[in-house]
């Protein structure tokens, strides 16, 4: 098949490109370990109430600034509602849903994770700066997605 | 002179009733479409009778599901007749008008279930989520009626061959058969869905469903989707285009080799939208976003070829100069200047979805409202305007009428006050997207969160591009119907570019479709295969159907 000059410049061009994003993409997800969320732990959605930690739902130190955040998403809202952390605090949330898929995304931080019924999902995120963090829910869950929030205070 | 061949009266009424459809579906939803940016701009708060989310889903389906896909089947049979002598196989004709009646009758249910608030699940219904049977029945014709409609195309394809042994198959009939073959594999993906898994919950047959497997499987079709939206506007890019500015297409064999290479990377990448859900491995992601990654070279390829056609009839007009070409090609033709923007939206298009595919960048951009800016430039832009310049043209030829200087020039007036439009609602979408402002959310500032408050101005400018491109959508339907019913009597041609001399023959291969299927099939098992069997075969939890709405 005949290829035009130009047209072979332009393929190395793009070829390369494309090459360079794949490399780009193995360096940060593997030597960097920035993988998606992606573990694969199980809970029975009718009994979330009832499985340890998401009877409690809630903070837990679990270092030196650092804490683990186990929550629970349903139409339409988290628990809890509301938590507090010193700056600098190193946060791992764990979230799982007890109805319908929902969001759960911090704005301003690389926080965003999917709430699926019968899996938890997880992320960790350091926050530096004092202030009132948004959490809010970005997956259509139902007549009241719009309200279904909750607050994170860094002090 | 020649006479040119055009599309007999048969073909053309089948191919107009198909368009028909297709331009009511989207008026109507492009009143959804401006309510909801004045709902999210709080100029108007929707009434309990008639919610947000409601009209959100009517939005989705009757854009993203019937208009497309019913333009799409209407302009593709008439391309198959154009180019393959006039008429369809008798067999294909009534394939397609069994498939039309098939997707008429899913539409108007799945439309009745969402007005009766029974369906208001929006056009991914992701479970559990549970809307009524009905409406995942009317998907599922919907898609079934376009299966027929295919097999349609694909009779008239087989018998042109058949009939004219040896010869390279007409190229709009090749693309057009590419494009089905995409859509026929994509949507395995979502009717397993619908038939093992949706129907029978919603039901009431069995009471729990695998909601990981519900949402790959859907993604399986969700992703192929875009391109089986695409690729119409690049048959006209390819293929029409260099007809209406006065050239020829600039190589055949690499056109073919195009669209073989959306129908064997298209499906197996869909993991890219699961990105930030759990119960899928890191690899499996990676393998997707690698080979979503492959796919941009296509569209690379394709970026020069339609530059290349650019330029070479500049030249052959006596342009000289870098870019003296451009000021010889026909602005002042509606047919082109609204294709010409169309390609042009699809630059920062393109870019977008790289930065969404991409594994780390997606966090930030994870159903945010980002994303629907993003696919307003790529389906609601790139592909809607290339809808909208071939309407000028294929529905005069469909109806024996003419495209009037006032009309054309309307038709231009509609391609700027889209653009503009988009400028206002895709721009702050996309940038409300990069502060986290969430996707498919009603107006609200979240009981006045200072964050929430601070997007407002943004919520404006959306309103403000909604409302422009209301306008637009109102004159586009009204010159649809003028053009179907009104217009002056007279000839209209389907323009076909022909090939360039210098352009070599095309390899046969690249017409081996038993290849290139059980090729994408391999790929797709590859990329599928593994991950479903587990999915199936260690499900976590199954989850009761419920209704939020
Ligand atoms: C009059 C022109 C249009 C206006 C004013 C408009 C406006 C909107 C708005 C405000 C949203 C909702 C944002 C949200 O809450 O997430 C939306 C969603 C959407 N639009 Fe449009 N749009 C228009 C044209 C189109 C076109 C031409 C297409 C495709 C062919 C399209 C496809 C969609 C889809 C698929 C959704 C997503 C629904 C969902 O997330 O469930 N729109 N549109
Ligand atoms: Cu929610
Ligand atoms: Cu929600």
């Amino acid at each position: 098949m005949h290829i035009h000059r130009f047209e072979k410049i332009w393929l190395i061009i793009g070829g390369a490109i494309v090459v360079i994003f794949i490399v780009s993409l193995f360096i940060s997800t593997f030597a960097m370990g920035m993988q998606p969320p992606s573990i694969r732990e199980t809970i029975d959605p009718k009994v979330v109430d009832q499985t340890p930690p998401f009877d409690k739902p809630g903070l837990k130190q679990i270092g030196d600034k650092r804490y683990e955040a186990d929550m629970t998403a349903f139409v339409f809202g988290y628990g809890p509602a509301q938590m507090e952390v010193p700056a600098g605090s190193t946060v791992t949330f764990r979230v799982t849903s007890k109805d319908v898929v929902h969001g759960f995304e911090i704005p301003g931080t690389d926080v965003n994770l999917m709430a699926v019924p019968g899996l938890v999902n997880e992320a960790t995120q350091t926050f530096n700066k004092p202030g009132e963090y948004l959490i809010l829910c970005n997956e259509y869950c139902g007549a009241g997605h719009q309200l279904m929030s909750a607050k994170l205070i860094v002090k | 002179m020649a006479t040119e061949t055009r599309v007999d009266r048969k073909t053309s009424k089948l191919s107009l009733a198909y368009i028909l459809v297709a331009f009511t579906a989207f008026g109507l939803a492009a009143i959804c479409g401006v309510l909801q940016g004045m709902d999210r701009g709080g100029a108007v708060t929707m009434p309990t009778w008639l919610g947000y989310y409601q009209i959100l889903t009517a939005h989705g389906v009757l854009m993203g599901l019937v208009f497309t896909t019913f333009f799409i089947v209407g302009f593709l049979f008439a391309g198959i007749a154009r180019t393959t002598g006039g008429s369809l196989t008798p067999a294909g004709a009534r394939m397609g008008w069994i498939g039309y009646w098939l997707m008429v009758i899913g539409t108007a249910m799945d439309v009745v279930t969402i007005l009766t608030n029974n369906a208001t699940v929006l056009y991914t219904f992701y479970a559990p989520m549970k809307a009524s049977p009905y409406f995942y029945i009317g998907a599922t014709l919907l898609i079934v009626g376009s299966w027929v409609a295919g097999w349609g195309m694909f009779h008239c394809f087989q018998t042109w061959r058949k009939n004219n042994p040896g010869q390279r198959t007409p190229l709009i009939a090749f693309t057009a058969v590419a494009t089905m073959v995409l859509w026929q594999l994509a949507t395995l993906g979502v009717a397993a869905e619908a038939l093992l898994q949706l129907i029978p919950w919603s039901f009431g047959w069995v009471d729990k469903i695998n909601v990981v497997l519900s949402r790959t499987l859907f993604w399986f079709f969700g992703h192929p989707l875009v391109y089986f939206w695409l690729l119409p506007a690049y048959i006209c890019w390819y293929t029409i285009m260099p007809k209406i500015v006065g050239g020829k297409v600039f190589s055949d064999a690499i056109t073919r080799m195009v669209f073989v290479l959306f129908v064997l990377i298209s499906t197996p990448i869909g993991f890219h939208h699961q990105l930030m859900e759990p119960g899928i491995s890191e690899k499996w992601k990676f393998l997707h976003v690698g080979l979503t990654m492959a796919i941009a070279l296509p569209s690379m390829i394709t970026a020069f070829m339609l530059f290349a056609t650019f330029e070479s009839v500049g030249r052959a007009k006596g342009a000289s100069g870098l870019f003296g070409w451009f000021k010889k090609l026909p602005w002042g033709d509606a047919r082109f200047f609204s294709l010409f923007l169309a390609m042009l939206w699809f630059i920062p298009a393109g870019i977008g979805g790289i930065i969404n595919a991409s594994n780390q960048l997606n966090a930030v951009v994870h159903n945010t409202v980002w994303v629907t800016g993003h696919f307003h430039l790529t389906v609601g832009t790139a592909v809607a305007m290339t809808f909208f310049a071939i309407s000028y043209w294929l529905i005069p030829h469909l109806t024996g009428r003419k495209l009037t200087k006032t009309a054309n020039d309307i038709g231009k007036l509609q391609g700027v006050l889209w653009s503009i439009g988009m400028i206002f609602m895709s721009g702050s979408m996309h940038i409300l997207g990069l502060l986290g402002g969430p996707r498919r959310t009603a107006g609200t500032t979240y009981g006045d969160d200072p964050t929430a408050l601070s997007w407002m101005p943004l919520h404006k400018l959306t309103m403000i591009g909604g409302i422009i491109l209301f306008i637009a959508a109102v004159i586009q339907v009204s010159l649809v119907f003028y053009l179907a019913f009104k217009a002056p009597k007279g000839e209209e041609e389907f323009p076909v570019g022909e090939v360039a001399e210098e352009a070599q023959e095309t390899p046969r291969i690249l017409e081996r479709w038993k290849i290139w299927v059980t090729l994408a099939v391999v790929l797709i098992l590859i990329g599928y295969g593994i991950p479903i069997t587990d999915m199936i075969q260690n499900p976590p939890p199954g989850v009761e159907g419920i209704r939020t709405w």
